[in-house]
């Protein structure tokens, strides 16, 4: 979640340090997926594309001279993101009371899984537990099977997100107020306040009494209208298919059946019975259809449908090339890549790449000599310290 | 007490579904005025509901009802009432803090009103299909000219460019476009029959939105620049699946799902625990956390069998495992099972279901619910903040909005209207009203 907040601040135009222990750096250095499957600490995929733009020092914060320049750093700095367990800032003397002394107008971020306060802020938590405490996830998946992981680690994405929108917010007060404040990211709250969709369900139980479960598959639902809603096989995948109940023309348009305007069995959009119906002609011409193609016809028909793209699809999709989305980066271990890019484009300020991913310690002399004035020979004394 | 971030941010905003209204909650809470531009004339979709006036058989009582869409038609007590638009769920849910006045779009008198509107404010926002704007001829282009420093930002589906700019999507389809749904699915079954109504584009879009617009506020802080956001909702859930993304570019590797599996965790994954429904998941990322986790259950003796002295053993023999933890797990009560397990350091949770989370101790200790009274729905504790400000503490300071509830404060207090101008164009039906006169889109 931290890096992602970061990343999000770098890639549109902030100077971010990113500070890691030293020897073993971010624990997502040793995440996979890693280039050409090379556990190196420097080819972790996670690690690369979280951290484009940063600058990298190593800092030992659990050494009295670390936590010193670690002020020194706090001092000039906006902003300082941490994403620890709550206990550890405090424990190391290095919370937001000691920090606003050094720098009042400093904005902290705190992220944390449950948040700094409450019974479960010191609780262990993985992408799982946070989806499972926070979000949606007792109505993934299906009737009378268990509830269902959303794919990847989204929601820690989303917490970074959301923080950077917290973080952000809290800039432009201190700009009007003058003095900066403490901000407290709890990912469970990120997930149980998101569209996606626990705020709402959360409302309609309070509202309502309803509890959303996991549903069967939409081949066994009771079904609201004629036309399909989910996912159905095609030629050669799946595609993904919505409905809204005045695009019954456009179905028929898209199925290219204009007989079925007339027929008797399909007046009420409505009944369930003729959605069965329906389902007969439907599968058969989707067993017809290749998913690509199918997406073509439906974009002419103004149907909401798309294919079920596995991540090779997606790296080749027509769209994404048009507006160059992927971009390609260059880093000393692992020569050029493809990464994800610009999550919105700026018509002024836009997003661009200024360099990859640091190497452990990669700017150590740059922010130690030139931005704070420590001199080589300090270098070799912290460097023998264990304090970078 | 002291201003809220965004105070004196006016932002003017038609978003709809659930990415948009997203963003501009975000927006909303940080302190900015946001202003709904609705109209009496025009029922978006799903946002104030499906239609204007569903009849009662389309009002769900549980979320299964519609093949299980039904959880997000929620009406407050299942009562449509006389002004269902008032009463729709998930209205309420991303409604708070925000403004609503109606103009009619449609005419060239509304066009003017809206042009005042914009003339006074900092950002544009919306959230439809691509050619909604070019239609009203209300883009960018036009607006600038209203207003040089104006902050626009459009988020259709698949951007503001491209072959596939009209291409009319949901969160589903988007899901599906970006791998999350091939991503998402027990490994034993096929994709049909994996299907939910959680989307993550709608959360990553909308929050990314928020992002994006705070980012070009403080740019025209700086410079005085507007600026056009032009923000594909595909766009923004890319980079949240960057794992696999990167494991396809550097590796040529297509991931496959994992249910509720981990690569490099064992056990990883959701167990049955006493009751009905209830789950409790546990994710055991360390050979000192699978110590904790056999302390916790008491050392068993197959918890010492070689076959899962190691994660790449327990990876390999996780069938086996699972069905174990299992047989403990269901003779526990969920919270039980979390509590034992977190005591001894091991990463765990309950599944919590609605009710259960309403009702839950860390979400109540930091006072995530606030108590809100809505004019036609009632009071109720409403789901609050994202995150908590020291200095600027947030909050829900205003209830959803009623359908053009801010009609006067719009027109008189923002554009100097006086009440015969207003009184002209409410006989008009260019603005105002509280009631929809268009009849249901179907």
């Amino acid at each position: 979640a931290g890096p992602y907040c970061t990343k999000l601040l770098a890639d549109y135009g902030a100077d971010v340090i990113k500070v890691e222990r030293p020897g073993k750096g971010d624990p997502a250095r040793i995440m996979g997926p890693f280039f050409k499957d090379d556990p190196h600490p420097e080819k972790s995929g996670v690690f690369l594309h979280l951290n484009t733009n940063k600058m990298g020092i190593t800092l030992n914060l659990k050494t009295a001279t670390g936590k010193k320049i670690l002020k020194e750093l706090v001092k000039d700095a906006d902003i300082l993101v941490e994403s620890f367990r709550p206990h550890i800032m405090p424990d190391l003397g290095l919370d937001y009371e000691t920090l606003k002394k050094v720098n009042p107008r400093l904005v902290m971020v705190s992220i944390s899984s449950f948040g700094q306060t409450g019974p479960y802020r010191e609780f262990k938590a993985t992408e799982i537990v946070e989806y499972a405490m926070g979000g949606e996830m007792y109505s993934t998946g299906i009737a009378d099977r268990e509830p269902l992981k959303l794919g990847g680690n989204v929601v820690q994405y989303q917490a970074g997100t959301v923080a950077a929108v917290a973080t952000m917010g809290a800039l432009f007060a201190t700009d009007d107020e003058g003095s900066g404040q403490h901000v407290d990211v709890s990912i469970m709250e990120t997930q149980a306040g998101s569209a996606d969709r626990r705020i709402i369900y959360l409302m309609g139980y309070i509202c309502a009494g309803v509890i959303t479960t996991r549903w069967p598959p939409p081949r066994e639902a009771v079904r609201m209208l004629i036309m399909p809603q989910g996912v159905y096989p095609c030629r050669d995948g799946f595609v993904n298919t919505l409905s809204l109940p005045q695009w019954w023309p456009r179905y028929i348009e898209a199925l290219g059946m204009p007989e079925l305007k007339d027929d008797p069995r399909f007046q009420n959009i409505f009944s369930t019975e003729a959605g069965m119906e329906f389902d007969a002609i439907w599968y058969s011409w989707l067993a017809d259809h290749d998913k690509h193609e199918l997406f073509d016809i439906f974009l002419k028909s103004k149907i909401a449908s798309a294919p079920v793209n596995s991540p090779e699809d997606l790296l080749n999709n027509v769209q994404l090339k048009a507006r160059e989305y992927f971009v390609e980066i260059d880093h000393p271990k692992t020569g050029k890549v493809t990464y994800p890019g610009a999550p919105f484009k700026l018509s002024e300020s836009p997003w661009k790449i200024r360099y990859p991913a640091p190497l452990l310690g990669q700017h150590n002399e740059e922010i130690y000599c030139r931005q704070l004035g420590y001199t080589k020979e300090d270098m070799v004394k912290l460097r023998e310290g264990g304090i970078i | 007490m002291s201003r809220l971030p965004l105070e004196g941010v006016r932002i003017v905003a038609m978003p709809v579904v659930f990415a948009g209204p997203f963003a501009t909650m975000l927006l909303a809470d940080l302190g900015a005025e946001v202003i709904l531009i609705e109209s009496i004339h025009h029922f978006p979709t799903i946002t104030r509901g499906y239609m204007p006036r569903p009849p009662q058989f389309m009002v769900p009582t549980t979320g299964a009802t519609f093949g299980g869409t039904g959880g997000i038609q929620t009406y407050v007590d299942h009562w449509a009432g006389d002004r269902p638009w008032e009463r729709f769920v998930m209205f309420h849910a991303l409604g708070r803090n925000k403004l609503s006045c109606c103009i009619d779009l449609t005419r060239p008198e509304g066009i003017e009103i809206f042009k005042r509107l914009i003339k006074v404010s900092d950002v544009f926002f919306e959230s439809n299909a691509a050619d909604t704007m070019e239609k009203l001829n209300l883009t960018y282009d036009v607006l600038k000219e209203v207003n040089p420093s104006i902050i626009c930002l459009s988020m259709p589906g698949l951007g503001c460019s491209g072959p596939h700019k009209y291409c009319s999507v949901f969160g589903a389809q988007l899901q599906a476009l970006a791998g999350h749904t091939w991503l998402t699915r027990y490994p034993d079954l096929d994709y049909t029959t994996t299907q939910s109504l959680i989307f993550h584009s709608d959360a990553a879009a909308g929050a990314t939105a928020a992002f994006a617009i705070l980012c070009a506020l403080r740019y025209r802080k700086r410079t005085g620049k507007g600026q056009f956001i032009d923000l594909a909702q595909l766009e923004t859930v890319v980079p949240h699946l960057g794992d696999a993304v990167m494991d396809y570019t550097m590796n040529a590797r297509v991931q496959e799902p994992l249910g509720n599996r981990h690569n490099a965790m064992a056990p990883h994954g959701v167990y049955r625990c006493r009751g009905e429904d209830k789950w409790v998941v546990i994710a055991v990322s360390s050979d000192e956390e699978w110590q904790g986790f056999c302390r916790a259950l008491g050392n068993p003796t197959w918890s010492k069998e070689e076959r899962f002295f190691t994660v790449l053993k327990r990876l390999q023999n996780q069938d086996e495992l699972d069905k174990l933890i299992e047989e403990w797990t269901c003779h526990h009560d969920h919270y039980e099972v979390m509590y034992v397990l977190q005591k001894e350091g091991v990463a765990a949770g309950v599944v919590l279901d609605n009710r259960d989370a309403f009702h839950d101790a860390q979400l109540n200790s930091r006072g995530f619910f606030e108590a809100v009274s809505h004019r036609e729905a009632g009071t109720h504790l409403y789901p609050g903040m994202l995150w908590k400000m020291s200095g600027t503490p947030i909050s829900i300071r205003k209830p959803p909005p009623c359908l053009g509830e801010h009609n006067n404060y719009v027109f008189k207090n923002i554009l100097g209207m006086s009440d015969d101008e207003i009184c002209e164009l409410e006989k008009e039906q260019l603005i105002g009203g509280d009631e929809y006169i268009c009849e249901s889109p179907f």
